[in-house]
Protein backbone atom coordinates (compact mmCIF):
# COMPACT_ATOMS: atom_id res chain seq x y z
CA UNK A 1 0.00 0.00 0.00
CA UNK A 2 1.48 3.16 -1.09
CA UNK A 3 0.33 6.70 0.44
CA UNK A 4 0.92 9.64 -1.70
CA UNK A 5 1.79 12.80 -0.63
CA UNK A 6 -1.98 13.95 -1.91
CA UNK A 7 -3.52 12.09 0.66
CA UNK A 8 -1.03 12.77 3.61
CA UNK A 9 -1.38 16.52 3.10
CA UNK A 10 -5.14 16.30 2.58
CA UNK A 11 -5.58 14.05 6.10
CA UNK A 12 -2.93 16.19 7.70
CA UNK A 13 -5.09 19.49 7.17
CA UNK A 14 -8.14 17.64 7.72
CA UNK A 15 -8.61 15.81 10.95
CA UNK A 16 -12.07 14.47 9.93
CA UNK A 17 -10.23 12.54 7.20
CA UNK A 18 -9.50 8.79 7.64
CA UNK A 19 -5.16 8.72 8.56
CA UNK A 20 -4.03 7.43 5.28
CA UNK A 21 -3.35 3.30 5.31
CA UNK A 22 0.13 2.27 4.74
CA UNK A 23 1.25 4.38 7.81
CA UNK A 24 2.13 1.72 10.57
CA UNK A 25 3.66 1.68 13.88
CA UNK A 26 6.36 -0.50 15.84
CA UNK A 27 4.68 -3.55 15.83
CA UNK A 28 3.54 -3.38 11.96
CA UNK A 29 0.10 -2.02 13.37
CA UNK A 30 -1.58 1.17 11.81
CA UNK A 31 -0.29 4.11 12.70
CA UNK A 32 -3.50 5.94 14.61
CA UNK A 33 -2.29 8.89 16.58
CA UNK A 34 1.04 8.51 15.62
CA UNK A 35 -0.13 10.32 12.54
CA UNK A 36 -1.30 13.17 14.63
CA UNK A 37 2.26 14.02 15.80
CA UNK A 38 2.26 15.62 12.17
CA UNK A 39 -1.24 17.12 12.18
CA UNK A 40 -0.61 18.63 15.45
CA UNK A 41 3.22 20.02 14.28
CA UNK A 42 1.40 21.52 11.50
CA UNK A 43 -1.55 23.10 13.05
CA UNK A 44 0.73 24.34 16.44
CA UNK A 45 3.86 25.74 14.09
CA UNK A 46 1.59 27.93 12.06
CA UNK A 47 -0.44 28.86 14.81
CA UNK A 48 2.37 30.03 16.66
CA UNK A 49 3.64 31.69 13.35
CA UNK A 50 -0.01 33.69 13.08
CA UNK A 51 0.44 34.57 16.89
CA UNK A 52 4.00 36.38 16.20
CA UNK A 53 2.56 38.30 12.69
CA UNK A 54 0.04 39.56 14.48
CA UNK A 55 0.03 40.12 18.11
CA UNK A 56 -2.15 43.10 18.30
CA UNK A 57 -4.76 41.24 16.54
CA UNK A 58 -4.10 38.60 19.07
CA UNK A 59 -4.20 41.28 22.37
CA UNK A 60 -7.61 42.16 21.03
CA UNK A 61 -9.53 38.96 20.31
CA UNK A 62 -8.03 36.87 23.22
CA UNK A 63 -5.70 34.23 22.94
CA UNK A 64 -7.79 31.13 23.13
CA UNK A 65 -9.80 33.07 20.48
CA UNK A 66 -7.08 33.69 18.07
CA UNK A 67 -5.80 30.15 18.49
CA UNK A 68 -9.24 29.26 17.34
CA UNK A 69 -8.98 31.56 14.38
CA UNK A 70 -5.46 30.46 13.26
CA UNK A 71 -6.94 26.93 12.77
CA UNK A 72 -9.54 27.91 10.43
CA UNK A 73 -7.38 30.89 8.36
CA UNK A 74 -4.26 27.90 8.67
CA UNK A 75 -6.53 25.13 6.77
CA UNK A 76 -8.49 27.63 3.94
CA UNK A 77 -5.27 29.79 3.42
CA UNK A 78 -1.97 27.49 4.15
CA UNK A 79 1.39 29.09 3.39
CA UNK A 80 2.61 28.96 -0.30
CA UNK A 81 6.27 29.91 -0.08
CA UNK A 82 8.54 28.77 2.92
CA UNK A 83 9.32 31.97 3.77
CA UNK A 84 7.24 32.48 7.28
CA UNK A 85 7.86 35.87 7.15
CA UNK A 86 5.33 36.86 4.91
CA UNK A 87 2.95 34.26 6.17
CA UNK A 88 -0.10 36.04 6.85
CA UNK A 89 -0.81 38.11 3.63
CA UNK A 90 -4.41 37.19 3.33
CA UNK A 91 -5.09 37.46 7.09
CA UNK A 92 -6.84 41.19 6.85
CA UNK A 93 -9.35 39.77 3.97
CA UNK A 94 -10.28 37.11 5.64
CA UNK A 95 -11.14 38.89 8.86
CA UNK A 96 -13.31 40.89 6.81
CA UNK A 97 -14.85 37.74 5.50
CA UNK A 98 -16.00 36.76 9.38
CA UNK A 99 -19.63 37.26 10.41
CA UNK A 100 -18.74 36.88 13.89
CA UNK A 101 -15.99 39.58 13.97
CA UNK A 102 -18.28 41.79 11.76
CA UNK A 103 -18.55 44.36 15.29
CA UNK A 104 -14.85 44.98 15.54
CA UNK A 105 -14.98 46.14 11.94
CA UNK A 106 -11.87 47.99 12.64
CA UNK A 107 -9.63 44.42 12.90
CA UNK A 108 -8.85 43.94 9.35
CA UNK A 109 -7.07 47.28 9.04
CA UNK A 110 -5.40 46.36 12.30
CA UNK A 111 -4.04 43.36 10.60
CA UNK A 112 -3.05 45.54 7.32
CA UNK A 113 -1.10 47.54 9.49
CA UNK A 114 1.27 44.82 11.11
CA UNK A 115 1.50 43.01 7.86
CA UNK A 116 3.18 46.25 7.10
CA UNK A 117 5.31 46.50 9.71
CA UNK A 118 6.74 43.10 9.14
CA UNK A 119 7.30 43.96 5.56
CA UNK A 120 9.00 47.19 6.71
CA UNK A 121 11.45 45.21 9.03
CA UNK A 122 12.65 43.03 5.93
CA UNK A 123 12.65 45.46 3.61
CA UNK A 124 15.82 46.66 1.79
CA UNK A 125 17.97 48.76 3.69
CA UNK A 126 18.61 52.17 2.05
CA UNK A 127 20.52 55.40 3.04
CA UNK A 128 18.40 58.14 3.61
CA UNK A 129 19.19 61.72 2.51
CA UNK A 130 21.00 64.70 4.64
CA UNK A 131 18.18 66.67 5.83
CA UNK A 132 19.81 69.71 5.11
CA UNK A 133 19.29 68.73 1.25
CA UNK A 134 16.13 69.89 0.99
CA UNK A 135 16.94 73.47 2.50
CA UNK A 136 16.56 74.79 -1.01
CA UNK A 137 14.92 77.81 -2.21
CA UNK A 138 11.06 77.30 -2.40
CA UNK A 139 10.94 77.19 -5.91
CA UNK A 140 13.58 74.02 -5.86
CA UNK A 141 11.71 72.15 -3.46
CA UNK A 142 8.13 72.19 -5.36
CA UNK A 143 10.41 70.92 -8.62
CA UNK A 144 11.83 68.35 -6.61
CA UNK A 145 11.12 64.73 -7.25
CA UNK A 146 12.01 62.24 -4.25
CA UNK A 147 12.68 58.43 -3.63
CA UNK A 148 11.54 56.80 -0.60
CA UNK A 149 12.82 53.87 1.53
CA UNK A 150 11.99 50.59 0.56
CA UNK A 151 10.72 50.31 4.22
CA UNK A 152 8.39 53.45 4.18
CA UNK A 153 4.90 52.42 3.85
CA UNK A 154 1.25 54.40 3.68
CA UNK A 155 -1.68 52.41 5.20
CA UNK A 156 -4.94 54.77 4.88
CA UNK A 157 -8.09 53.41 7.23
CA UNK A 158 -11.10 54.73 7.63
CA UNK A 159 -10.65 53.68 11.59
CA UNK A 160 -8.09 55.25 14.24
CA UNK A 161 -5.69 52.04 13.50
CA UNK A 162 -2.74 53.87 14.53
CA UNK A 163 -4.18 54.91 17.81
CA UNK A 164 -5.79 51.39 17.85
CA UNK A 165 -2.68 49.92 17.68
CA UNK A 166 -0.70 52.26 20.50
CA UNK A 167 -3.36 51.38 22.89
CA UNK A 168 -2.16 48.08 22.28
CA UNK A 169 1.24 48.12 22.41
CA UNK A 170 2.13 50.81 24.55
CA UNK A 171 1.59 51.98 28.59
CA UNK A 172 -0.24 54.90 28.82
CA UNK A 173 -1.43 55.07 25.75
CA UNK A 174 -4.16 57.32 25.16
CA UNK A 175 -7.48 55.56 24.67
CA UNK A 176 -8.49 55.52 20.99
CA UNK A 177 -10.91 58.12 20.00
CA UNK A 178 -13.67 57.36 16.44
CA UNK A 179 -12.35 58.39 13.45
CA UNK A 180 -10.54 57.80 10.12
CA UNK A 181 -6.76 57.56 10.11
CA UNK A 182 -3.99 57.23 7.84
CA UNK A 183 -0.31 56.03 9.01
CA UNK A 184 3.42 56.42 7.70
CA UNK A 185 5.62 53.57 8.65
CA UNK A 186 8.96 54.46 8.72
CA UNK A 187 12.60 52.91 9.87
CA UNK A 188 15.04 54.74 11.01
CA UNK A 189 17.60 51.74 12.12
CA UNK A 190 16.24 48.26 12.02
CA UNK A 191 13.03 48.64 13.77
CA UNK A 192 9.82 49.88 12.04
CA UNK A 193 7.92 52.45 13.63
CA UNK A 194 4.10 53.42 12.64
CA UNK A 195 3.24 57.19 12.31
CA UNK A 196 -0.52 58.97 12.70
CA UNK A 197 -0.37 61.48 9.32
CA UNK A 198 -2.13 64.68 9.19
CA UNK A 199 -4.84 65.33 6.78
CA UNK A 200 -3.75 64.96 3.42
CA UNK A 201 -0.59 63.79 4.40
CA UNK A 202 -0.78 60.06 2.94
CA UNK A 203 -2.47 61.32 -0.77
CA UNK A 204 0.59 63.62 -0.79
CA UNK A 205 2.72 60.79 -0.29
CA UNK A 206 1.48 58.39 -2.37
CA UNK A 207 1.41 60.86 -5.29
CA UNK A 208 5.18 61.40 -4.56
CA UNK A 209 6.12 57.51 -4.36
CA UNK A 210 4.01 57.73 -8.11
CA UNK A 211 6.72 60.27 -8.98
CA UNK A 212 4.77 63.76 -8.79
CA UNK A 213 7.18 66.60 -8.08
CA UNK A 214 6.64 67.85 -4.28
CA UNK A 215 4.71 70.89 -6.35
CA UNK A 216 2.20 68.86 -8.39
CA UNK A 217 1.61 66.35 -5.34
CA UNK A 218 0.77 69.38 -3.38
CA UNK A 219 -1.23 71.32 -5.54
CA UNK A 220 -3.18 68.23 -5.95
CA UNK A 221 -3.53 67.66 -2.21
CA UNK A 222 -4.39 71.36 -1.56
CA UNK A 223 -7.48 70.77 -3.64
CA UNK A 224 -9.14 68.05 -1.99
CA UNK A 225 -7.72 68.83 1.90
CA UNK A 226 -7.06 72.59 2.20
CA UNK A 227 -5.84 71.95 5.25
CA UNK A 228 -2.94 69.78 4.27
CA UNK A 229 0.27 71.13 6.04
CA UNK A 230 3.33 70.13 3.67
CA UNK A 231 6.17 70.64 6.34
CA UNK A 232 4.61 68.77 9.08
CA UNK A 233 4.46 65.52 6.29
CA UNK A 234 8.00 66.20 4.76
CA UNK A 235 9.33 66.64 8.78
CA UNK A 236 7.63 62.82 9.40
CA UNK A 237 9.60 61.29 6.50
CA UNK A 238 13.10 63.08 7.20
CA UNK A 239 12.98 61.95 10.88
CA UNK A 240 12.17 58.63 9.86
CA UNK A 241 14.69 58.56 7.83
CA UNK A 242 12.00 57.41 5.03
CA UNK A 243 14.00 59.60 1.61
CA UNK A 244 16.57 58.37 0.45
CA UNK A 245 17.13 60.88 -3.11
CA UNK A 246 16.17 64.12 -3.99
CA UNK A 247 16.09 65.21 -7.60
CA UNK A 248 15.60 68.57 -8.85
CA UNK A 249 14.78 69.10 -12.76
CA UNK A 250 16.97 72.07 -14.31
CA UNK A 251 14.37 74.55 -16.11
CA UNK A 252 14.69 75.12 -19.48
CA UNK A 253 16.11 78.49 -20.27
CA UNK B 1 27.73 13.15 -9.20
CA UNK B 2 29.51 16.54 -7.38
CA UNK B 3 32.53 17.35 -8.21
CA UNK B 4 35.72 16.83 -5.24
CA UNK B 5 36.21 20.99 -5.82
CA UNK B 6 33.03 21.54 -4.62
CA UNK B 7 33.19 19.54 -1.17
CA UNK B 8 33.78 22.39 1.04
CA UNK B 9 32.42 21.81 4.50
CA UNK B 10 34.69 23.66 6.85
CA UNK B 11 33.33 23.56 10.13
CA UNK B 12 35.34 22.88 13.00
CA UNK B 13 35.28 19.53 15.21
CA UNK B 14 33.91 21.49 18.15
CA UNK B 15 30.46 22.73 19.41
CA UNK B 16 27.93 25.23 17.84
CA UNK B 17 24.86 26.24 18.82
CA UNK B 18 21.91 27.19 16.54
CA UNK B 19 21.74 31.10 16.44
CA UNK B 20 18.82 33.13 17.92
CA UNK B 21 18.57 36.73 17.55
CA UNK B 22 17.76 37.04 21.55
CA UNK B 23 21.45 35.93 21.86
CA UNK B 24 23.12 38.52 20.00
CA UNK B 25 25.48 40.81 22.48
CA UNK B 26 25.98 37.68 24.39
CA UNK B 27 27.76 36.30 21.82
CA UNK B 28 29.33 39.04 20.89
CA UNK B 29 30.38 40.41 24.20
CA UNK B 30 32.02 36.69 25.19
CA UNK B 31 35.34 35.76 24.58
CA UNK B 32 35.18 32.56 22.20
CA UNK B 33 31.09 31.41 23.40
CA UNK B 34 31.17 28.60 20.53
CA UNK B 35 33.02 27.69 17.67
CA UNK B 36 30.48 28.38 15.02
CA UNK B 37 26.80 29.30 14.43
CA UNK B 38 23.87 27.57 12.40
CA UNK B 39 21.25 29.61 11.18
CA UNK B 40 18.07 28.32 9.53
CA UNK B 41 18.44 29.29 5.38
CA UNK B 42 14.80 30.61 5.66
CA UNK B 43 15.08 33.47 8.06
CA UNK B 44 17.31 35.65 6.27
CA UNK B 45 15.96 35.33 2.78
CA UNK B 46 14.33 38.77 3.36
CA UNK B 47 15.80 42.11 1.36
CA UNK B 48 17.18 43.61 4.46
CA UNK B 49 16.64 44.97 7.46
CA UNK B 50 18.37 43.58 11.38
CA UNK B 51 18.20 40.04 10.43
CA UNK B 52 20.94 40.45 7.64
CA UNK B 53 22.42 42.60 9.19
CA UNK B 54 22.95 40.67 12.45
CA UNK B 55 24.01 38.09 10.18
CA UNK B 56 26.67 39.70 8.37
CA UNK B 57 28.69 40.57 11.94
CA UNK B 58 27.97 37.65 12.97
CA UNK B 59 29.51 35.72 9.90
CA UNK B 60 32.86 37.96 10.25
CA UNK B 61 33.93 36.43 13.35
CA UNK B 62 32.04 32.91 13.14
CA UNK B 63 32.04 30.07 10.77
CA UNK B 64 28.25 29.70 9.73
CA UNK B 65 26.50 26.65 9.25
CA UNK B 66 23.07 27.51 6.74
CA UNK B 67 20.71 25.17 7.68
CA UNK B 68 17.58 25.02 4.98
CA UNK B 69 14.20 23.89 6.47
CA UNK B 70 11.87 24.25 3.72
CA UNK B 71 13.30 22.82 0.43
CA UNK B 72 11.35 20.07 -0.08
CA UNK B 73 13.75 17.70 -1.07
CA UNK B 74 11.67 14.27 -0.24
CA UNK B 75 8.77 16.07 -2.31
CA UNK B 76 6.94 14.36 -5.50
CA UNK B 77 6.60 17.10 -6.98
CA UNK B 78 9.90 19.30 -8.67
CA UNK B 79 11.89 21.79 -6.41
CA UNK B 80 10.85 25.22 -6.11
CA UNK B 81 13.11 27.29 -8.47
CA UNK B 82 12.01 30.48 -6.68
CA UNK B 83 13.47 29.02 -3.30
CA UNK B 84 16.51 27.40 -4.70
CA UNK B 85 17.49 30.52 -6.40
CA UNK B 86 17.32 32.57 -3.30
CA UNK B 87 19.14 29.48 -1.23
CA UNK B 88 21.85 29.87 -3.96
CA UNK B 89 21.95 33.79 -3.65
CA UNK B 90 22.31 33.43 0.27
CA UNK B 91 25.04 30.71 0.58
CA UNK B 92 26.50 32.99 -2.58
CA UNK B 93 27.20 36.27 -0.59
CA UNK B 94 27.23 34.58 2.66
CA UNK B 95 29.99 31.73 1.44
CA UNK B 96 29.54 29.32 4.65
CA UNK B 97 31.19 27.07 5.89
CA UNK B 98 28.48 24.30 5.35
CA UNK B 99 25.52 24.03 3.79
CA UNK B 100 22.85 21.32 4.50
CA UNK B 101 18.85 20.42 4.72
CA UNK B 102 16.70 17.75 5.43
CA UNK B 103 15.34 13.99 4.41
CA UNK B 104 11.93 15.26 4.18
CA UNK B 105 9.48 16.87 2.68
CA UNK B 106 7.02 19.87 3.62
CA UNK B 107 5.86 21.79 0.30
CA UNK B 108 3.24 19.98 -1.79
CA UNK B 109 0.30 21.03 -3.77
CA UNK B 110 1.80 24.61 -3.67
CA UNK B 111 1.09 24.07 0.37
CA UNK B 112 4.17 25.01 2.60
CA UNK B 113 3.35 23.06 5.41
CA UNK B 114 6.26 24.38 7.99
CA UNK B 115 7.22 20.99 9.35
CA UNK B 116 9.54 17.90 8.05
CA UNK B 117 7.38 15.32 6.85
CA UNK B 118 8.31 11.53 6.52
CA UNK B 119 8.74 9.49 3.06
CA UNK B 120 8.90 5.68 2.43
CA UNK B 121 11.95 4.44 1.35
CA UNK B 122 11.48 2.71 -1.91
CA UNK B 123 13.74 2.66 -5.28
CA UNK B 124 11.36 5.61 -6.60
CA UNK B 125 11.62 7.66 -4.07
CA UNK B 126 15.86 7.18 -3.62
CA UNK B 127 15.93 7.97 -7.18
CA UNK B 128 13.78 11.16 -6.63
CA UNK B 129 16.24 12.46 -3.85
CA UNK B 130 18.75 11.64 -5.31
CA UNK B 131 17.26 13.90 -8.78
CA UNK B 132 16.92 16.97 -5.91
CA UNK B 133 20.00 16.51 -4.32
CA UNK B 134 21.57 16.74 -7.81
CA UNK B 135 19.91 19.86 -8.67
CA UNK B 136 20.63 21.64 -5.29
CA UNK B 137 24.15 21.27 -5.14
CA UNK B 138 24.38 21.97 -9.00
CA UNK B 139 22.60 25.17 -8.38
CA UNK B 140 24.00 25.89 -5.36
CA UNK B 141 27.46 24.96 -6.39
CA UNK B 142 28.85 23.32 -3.69
CA UNK B 143 27.88 19.90 -1.65
CA UNK B 144 24.75 19.80 0.68
CA UNK B 145 24.66 17.32 3.95
CA UNK B 146 21.17 15.53 4.20
CA UNK B 147 19.60 15.13 7.69
CA UNK B 148 18.24 11.64 8.63
CA UNK B 149 14.38 12.62 10.06
CA UNK B 150 12.74 11.95 13.16
CA UNK B 151 10.05 9.30 12.73
CA UNK B 152 7.06 8.84 14.25
CA UNK B 153 5.65 6.06 12.35
CA UNK B 154 6.88 3.42 9.29
CA UNK B 155 5.89 3.34 5.86
CA UNK B 156 4.48 -0.21 4.76
CA UNK B 157 5.79 0.39 1.44
CA UNK B 158 9.84 0.88 2.51
CA UNK B 159 11.62 -1.65 1.21
CA UNK B 160 15.44 0.19 2.46
CA UNK B 161 16.22 0.85 5.82
CA UNK B 162 16.93 4.30 6.39
CA UNK B 163 20.97 3.81 6.94
CA UNK B 164 21.37 2.11 3.84
CA UNK B 165 18.81 4.38 2.10
CA UNK B 166 21.37 7.74 2.79
CA UNK B 167 24.54 5.92 2.17
CA UNK B 168 23.26 5.08 -0.92
CA UNK B 169 21.81 8.64 -1.41
CA UNK B 170 25.40 9.81 -0.34
CA UNK B 171 27.26 7.59 -3.00
CA UNK B 172 25.12 8.77 -6.17
CA UNK B 173 25.07 12.19 -5.13
CA UNK B 174 28.35 13.24 -3.80
CA UNK B 175 26.37 14.78 -0.82
CA UNK B 176 27.95 14.45 2.67
CA UNK B 177 25.74 13.72 5.66
CA UNK B 178 24.65 15.64 8.82
CA UNK B 179 23.85 12.74 11.52
CA UNK B 180 21.39 14.19 13.84
CA UNK B 181 21.64 11.72 16.92
CA UNK B 182 18.95 13.16 18.93
CA UNK B 183 16.93 11.94 15.77
CA UNK B 184 18.58 8.42 15.89
CA UNK B 185 17.20 8.11 19.56
CA UNK B 186 13.54 9.74 18.99
CA UNK B 187 13.33 7.51 16.02
CA UNK B 188 14.82 4.19 17.58
CA UNK B 189 12.34 4.48 20.36
CA UNK B 190 9.49 5.10 18.62
CA UNK B 191 10.27 2.19 16.05
CA UNK B 192 11.37 -0.03 18.65
CA UNK B 193 15.00 -0.59 16.99
CA UNK B 194 18.89 -0.19 18.57
CA UNK B 195 19.70 3.28 17.97
CA UNK B 196 23.54 1.87 18.54
CA UNK B 197 22.37 -1.01 15.77
CA UNK B 198 21.28 2.13 13.26
CA UNK B 199 25.26 3.70 14.13
CA UNK B 200 27.20 0.16 13.35
CA UNK B 201 25.78 0.19 9.81
CA UNK B 202 25.39 3.68 9.30
CA UNK B 203 28.34 5.95 7.35
CA UNK B 204 29.79 7.72 9.60
CA UNK B 205 32.33 8.57 7.26
CA UNK B 206 29.91 10.21 4.99
CA UNK B 207 29.55 12.86 7.98
CA UNK B 208 30.27 16.27 8.34
CA UNK B 209 28.31 17.03 11.16
CA UNK B 210 26.05 16.10 14.12
CA UNK B 211 22.82 17.51 15.17
CA UNK B 212 21.90 17.21 19.90
CA UNK B 213 18.45 18.73 20.45
CA UNK B 214 16.05 18.09 23.41
CA UNK B 215 12.53 15.99 22.53
CA UNK B 216 9.30 15.70 24.22
CA UNK B 217 7.63 12.61 25.48
CA UNK B 218 4.51 11.03 24.42
CA UNK B 219 2.80 7.49 24.23
CA UNK B 220 1.29 5.87 20.99
CA UNK B 221 -2.68 4.89 21.17
CA UNK B 222 -1.24 1.43 22.93
CA UNK B 223 0.71 2.94 25.64
CA UNK B 224 4.04 2.45 23.70
CA UNK B 225 6.43 5.45 24.27
CA UNK B 226 6.23 8.18 21.92
CA UNK B 227 8.83 10.79 21.32
CA UNK B 228 8.48 13.82 19.78
CA UNK B 229 11.14 15.73 18.20
CA UNK B 230 10.49 19.26 19.68
CA UNK B 231 14.41 21.45 19.94
CA UNK B 232 12.71 23.01 23.55
CA UNK B 233 14.77 21.33 26.11
CA UNK B 234 17.76 19.93 26.96
CA UNK B 235 19.56 16.54 25.31
CA UNK B 236 18.83 14.06 27.43
CA UNK B 237 21.54 11.24 28.80
CA UNK B 238 20.73 8.64 26.64
CA UNK B 239 21.35 11.02 23.28
CA UNK B 240 25.20 12.06 25.18
CA UNK B 241 26.00 8.26 25.70
CA UNK B 242 24.50 7.81 22.23
CA UNK B 243 26.98 10.51 20.86
CA UNK B 244 29.83 8.77 22.93
CA UNK B 245 29.07 6.17 20.91
CA UNK B 246 29.18 7.81 17.52
CA UNK B 247 32.75 9.82 18.38
CA UNK B 248 34.24 6.86 19.37
CA UNK B 249 33.49 5.31 16.05
CA UNK B 250 33.72 8.39 14.20
CA UNK B 251 36.56 10.49 15.79
CA UNK B 252 36.14 14.17 16.43
CA UNK B 253 32.87 16.03 14.36
CA UNK B 254 31.48 19.47 14.57
CA UNK B 255 28.87 19.43 17.11
CA UNK B 256 25.66 21.74 17.11
CA UNK B 257 22.95 21.95 20.20
CA UNK B 258 19.50 22.74 18.78
CA UNK B 259 17.40 25.06 20.77
CA UNK B 260 14.23 26.28 18.41
CA UNK B 261 11.22 26.17 20.78
CA UNK B 262 11.11 27.75 24.49
CA UNK B 263 14.56 28.67 24.10
CA UNK B 264 16.58 29.37 26.95
CA UNK B 265 18.73 32.10 28.18
CA UNK B 266 21.79 31.95 26.74
CA UNK B 267 23.76 30.40 29.48
CA UNK B 268 21.99 27.70 29.58
CA UNK B 269 22.56 26.87 26.13
CA UNK B 270 26.23 27.73 26.17
CA UNK B 271 25.92 25.54 29.01
CA UNK B 272 25.01 22.57 26.80
CA UNK B 273 27.53 23.40 24.05
CA UNK B 274 30.38 22.92 27.23
CA UNK B 275 28.81 19.83 27.59
CA UNK B 276 29.43 18.65 23.94
CA UNK B 277 32.70 19.82 24.41
CA UNK B 278 33.56 17.51 27.32
CA UNK B 279 32.33 14.38 24.78
CA UNK B 280 34.97 15.60 22.41
CA UNK B 281 37.40 15.81 24.40
CA UNK B 282 36.72 12.35 25.83
CA UNK B 283 37.20 10.85 22.23
CA UNK B 284 40.69 8.55 21.85
CA UNK B 285 43.13 10.78 19.95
Amino acid sequence: MSVSQTTFHSALLDASQPIPDGLLDAEAQPAGRRFSVYRNNVAVSLTEAMHQAFPVIARLLGAQNMDGLSGIFLRQHPPTSPLMMLYGDEFPTFLEGMEQLSHLGYLPDVARLELALRHAYHAADSQSIDPDALSIPPEDLMRARLTLAPAAQVLRSDWPVHAIWLFNTEKNAPKPQAGAQDVLITRPEYDPAPHSLPPGGAAWILRVQDGQTIGEAFETTVAETPEFDLGTTLALLLQGGAITSVTIERLDT
Amino acid sequence: MLDDALRSNRLPAAPGVGYKPQHFSQILEQAKPVAWLEIHAENYMGDGGRPLAQLRHMSEQFPISVHGVGLSIGGETPLDTDHLARLKHLVGWLNPASFSEHLAWSTHDSHFLNDLLPLPYTDITLARVCDHIDQVQEVVGRQMLLENPSSYLAFEESTWSEPDFLREIARRTGCGLLLDVNNVFVSATNLDFSPQGYIDVYPLDQVGEIHLGGHDEDEDDHGHPLLIDSHGREVVDPVWALLDYVLNKSGPKPLLIEWDTDVPDWPILRAEAERAQKALDRVPA
